[in-house]
């Protein structure tokens, strides 16, 4: 597929995907109600945090953190992994390959269109959040505010990476669904997502920034809540997380190609 | 080689050993048991599948390196799988595929318009397709698999599970865009009707070879030389009065079914209006189904006769 084809089908792609979202809508708020870990870590940590902060984190700093983690992740989610394993295995992944466009941008075709049911769920969190720390937290100048969308790219970009490559071992595997949960267990643990990175002991934490998790929610979550002083103090974790990008997008593109080989068109 | 890569030809010589050519515009089904290769040969026909060995060309095309210009050029009708998104109408998925095959504005309309009326969609493509029968929603998925009107049809069972008459509708509307359009038609199908109101040519698969490919007509007579005269008849005869005129195939009151050599038929029937109180008679071939069964139960013969 040529980037001119793709990029002028693209809109379209994005309007009937995002018609379908609409038509999910009753699946996606369940799935939002499995998200809502982050609202519990919050009630957690504040209790905590009630006699004395932790850190820099008393009371506010983990409501700020934590619906910001609410709203960072409803804006990353990707769930292409479970959706290849499942077109794989049942053969409807031929009707995409028989397209003349490549099956991974329709797959981020569809996932990008979800994103303004998502922005929607994440609105009343957003002002929910402004209403009980007012904006003291949020990014003070205009330029923290494009890092943090910077950051918000990488980190849709590492989520839906990681789960086109993961998603695509169905094509050596039975079922790469397993993979996926463990790809899932590490992230709970060590994105940020249930208890701030910063509050890790420091080994920890030293593997922590090693490792792609953090850039998927809590590298986003930090810059939304001003957890950076200055730009540079971001540039080690924005090449971090670049170096993420790339390294999954290799990886992607070579379990991917390699697999095709092998996929077998199962059923018809 | 040069042949094999000509641009009007759809050229084909598959992993098995199966070696064919078929014509633009041509109409040609595989036939052949479960799990004979018919439809792995569609598919690496259609570049789903890598050969790993042997040659293909399809149109001048590798099928397995699937570039856009060969995509926009075929299309692929499974009957057990789907394109169309199954919680929106039809036509979202129709406006997919006016986006991604790039189809101008104008031409779209005009192959929606002309999709709509001769299958008629009418208000079809306008419900959510989980609402659709199987009937109905076939109809869409051939539309939706036209869209860019493409060349080469590959169509894997596509009348699986449809009602006769259903069946009947979609079969003229392939043969009429076969006709409009000289595009090329390879099908695969269990049922013979759609083979025998389909296509002139048939490539017999078995077993991963190719044990016929010709017309359909020459394949029944080389099968199944007989004719079968059937004879209905005033008042009940025995079983013992008919088998001087043929083999008996059914026997049944007032009904027989005689199978009697191309040769003798002339000689029978007469026989038959002297001797027999015969009310009514008709000279047929043998069912296809028939037919086709022996050509699988005799696979290796009818191989070897190939050959």
């Amino acid at each position: 597929m040529s980037v001119r084809n793709t990029l002028r089908a693209f809109p379209t792609l994005l309007r009937v995907g995002f018609s379908e979202a609409v038509a999910y809508r009753a699946e996606m708020l369940i799935w939002v109600l499995a998200t809502t870990m982050p609202l519990v870590m919050l009630a957690l940590w504040s209790a905590v945090a009630r006699e004395a902060p932790i850190g820099r984190f008393g009371q506010s700093e983990f409501t700020a953190y934590f619906l910001a983690d609410f709203i960072v992740r409803q804006l990353t989610g990707s769930w292409a992994s479970w959706q290849l394993s499942f077109e794989v295995r049942t053969g409807t992944l031929s009707m995409r390959l028989l397209r003349p466009i490549h099956p991974l941008m329709a797959y981020a075709a569809e996932q990008m269109a979800a994103l303004p049911m998502r922005i929607l769920v994440a609105l009343p969190v957003a002002a929910i959040g402004l209403w009980l720390v007012g904006a003291k937290h949020l990014p003070h100048s205009l330029g923290m505010w494009a890092l943090w969308l910077l950051a918000m790219v990488g980190a849709w970009l590492i989520t839906f990476l990681a789960n086109v490559a993961i998603g695509s071992l169905a094509l050596y595997m039975e079922s790469s669904l397993k993979v996926m949960d463990a790809w899932v267990a590490l992230f709970f643990v060590f994105s940020g997502y249930l208890i701030p990175v910063e509050l890790f002991p420091s080994g920890l934490r030293a593997v922590t920034n090693w490792l792609p998790f953090r850039y998927q929610i809590g590298f986003g979550v930090e810059l939304l809540t001003s957890g950076y002083a200055t730009a540079a103090d971001t540039l080690p974790f924005f090449l971090r997380q670049w170096m993420w990008v790339a390294i999954l997008g290799g990886l992607t593109v070579l379990i991917w190609r390699r697999g095709l080989r092998r996929f077998g068109a199962y059923g018809g | 080689m040069k042949a094999l890569f000509h641009r009007d030809q759809t050229s084909v010589k598959a992993v098995d050993g199966i070696s064919f050519e078929i014509a633009d515009g041509e109409r040609v089904g595989f036939l052949g048991p479960n799990g004979a290769g018919k439809t792995t040969t569609l598919k690496v026909l259609a570049g789903l599948l890598y050969p790993s060995e042997g040659k293909v060309a399809v149109d001048g095309f590798l099928p397995q390196k699937r570039e856009d210009d060969f995509l926009k050029q075929i299309t692929l009708v499974m009957g057990q799988k789907q394109q169309l998104l199954w919680d929106l109408p039809p036509s979202e998925t129709f406006e997919l595929n006016r986006a991604i095959y790039d189809v101008p504005s104008a031409q779209f309309k005009q192959t929606v318009d002309e999709l709509t009326e001769l299958l008629e969609l009418g208000d079809l493509v306008q419900k959510p397709t989980r609402q659709l029968s199987l009937g109905e929603r076939m109809k869409c998925e051939i539309a939706a698999a036209l869209i860019h009107r493409p060349k080469v049809l590959f169509l894997d069972e596509p009348t699986i599970g449809l009602d006769v008459s259903m069946q009947a509708t979609l079969r003229a509307f392939i043969k009429g865009y076969n006709e409009r359009h000289r595009a090329t038609l390879i099908l695969t199908s269990h049922y013979m009707d759609d083979v025998a109101a389909l296509c002139p040519r048939v490539i017999v698969i078995d077993k991963g070879t190719l044990s016929y490919d010709g017309a359909l007509d020459e394949l029944v007579r080389r099968v199944r030389p007989e004719k079968r005269v059937v004879l209905r008849l005033e008042r009940p005869v025995e079983a013992t009065a008919l088998s001087a005129f043929g083999k008996v195939v059914t026997h049944e009151a007032a009904q027989v079914v005689l199978q009697v050599e191309n040769g003798a038929v002339n000689e029978t029937i007469a026989r038959a209006l002297a001797e027999l109180p015969v009310k009514d008679l008709t000279v047929e071939n043998a069912p296809l189904e028939e037919v086709m069964s022996e050509v699988f139960s005799h696979g290796k013969d009818a191989r070897a006769e190939s050959a």
